[in-house]
């Protein structure tokens, strides 16, 4: 699971283009919007298509998103449950 | 009276000018992409946001930045502020890219934060969001900067009433060089210096004020 969120940190900075923010900036349990690192709807759109591209994962119910991407942590827990690659 | 250019800057061959004065640059040998993103460090703005931009906005976003440095924004809010700007490739390099995503079944992913960008006028977003700046906007496209289509579309607009400051500009980019040559025009004011009437000899002139 660590190793999951470390890459997951620098695939979203990646991703995102989160210039000037390291992994190590980024707590797990933060929220990934609003307060915590501050993604905006776009920034989902982005993750959505991560979640597809790196890991085979669709998202089939678009509800489950406000859980899925609450923070590093619940992405990773996702991610481990319903990885197909 | 015919408005004033009030301030001007310039963005080319990894130098930035403003009013016609070198105040950042990098070596020749630097990525342009990188000079922009330095260059826009060398601000001192904090905004996240500008490193999700695509090239076109990046590019665009700050030379906005470092002209409106030069502006008093307080009275933005109660001004009819415009933008006008223009170039030529469009969003091209950024149409390629997003296209790129979507070119093979295999790998289609494409990515919502460039295709937002797939469109000129998000670059005048940008700006208009940072700077408040809530008045007529417009993008066109040339071949090349047109001092004559600018001074006629923008004197207009203030003889219209339609506003009265407008930031406009040139704005381009392609996978070679950039050039951004973008000025804030205002109403004319007795205070202010009579020889940067906002005419196409005078913008020829301060497009070109820096090419030696």
């Amino acid at each position: 699971m660590e190793a999951l969120i470390e890459k997951l940190k620098e695939q979203i900075i990646k991703q995102l283009n989160l210039e000037d923010i390291t992994p190590a900036d980024i707590n797990e349990e933060d929220s990934l919007f609003g307060e915590g690192l501050g993604l905006d709807s776009i920034d989902a759109l982005e993750l959505i298509v991560l979640l597809e591209k790196e890991y085979g994962i669709r998202i089939e119910n678009p509800k489950d998103g406000q859980k899925i991407f609450f923070s590093i942590k619940t992405m990773a827990e996702f991610i481990q449950e319903h990885q197909k690659k | 009276m015919t408005p004033q250019i009030t301030a001007f800057c310039h963005i080319k061959k990894n130098q930035v000018f403003l009013n016609g004065k070198s105040i950042f640059s990098a070596g020749s040998e630097v990525d342009m992409r990188e000079f922009v993103k330095s260059a826009f460090r060398n601000t001192g703005t904090k905004y996240p946001k500008f490193f999700k931009m695509d090239d076109y906005s990046k590019l665009g976003f700050l030379a906005a930045e470092v002209l409106m440095k030069e502006v008093d924004e307080s009275t933005i809010e109660d001004k009819s502020t415009g933008i006008v700007l223009s170039n030529n490739h469009s969003t091209l390099t950024t149409d390629q890219l997003f296209q790129d995503s979507i070119q093979s079944d295999e790998a289609f992913f494409p990515s919502p934060s460039v295709f937002v960008y797939t469109l000129p006028n998000i670059m005048a977003g940008e700006i208009a969001i940072r700077h408040h700046i809530t008045g007529e906007n417009a993008f066109f496209v040339s071949s090349a900067f047109d001092p004559d289509w600018h001074t006629l579309y923008i004197n207009q607009l203030f003889e219209s009433k339609k506003v009265s400051a407008c930031l406009s500009g040139w704005v381009e980019m392609d996978d070679q060089s950039l050039d951004a040559f973008v000025y804030y025009v205002e109403e004319a004011n007795d205070q202010r210096d009579e020889s940067m009437q906002h005419t196409v000899e005078k913008l020829n002139n301060l497009y070109k004020i820096n090419d030696k």
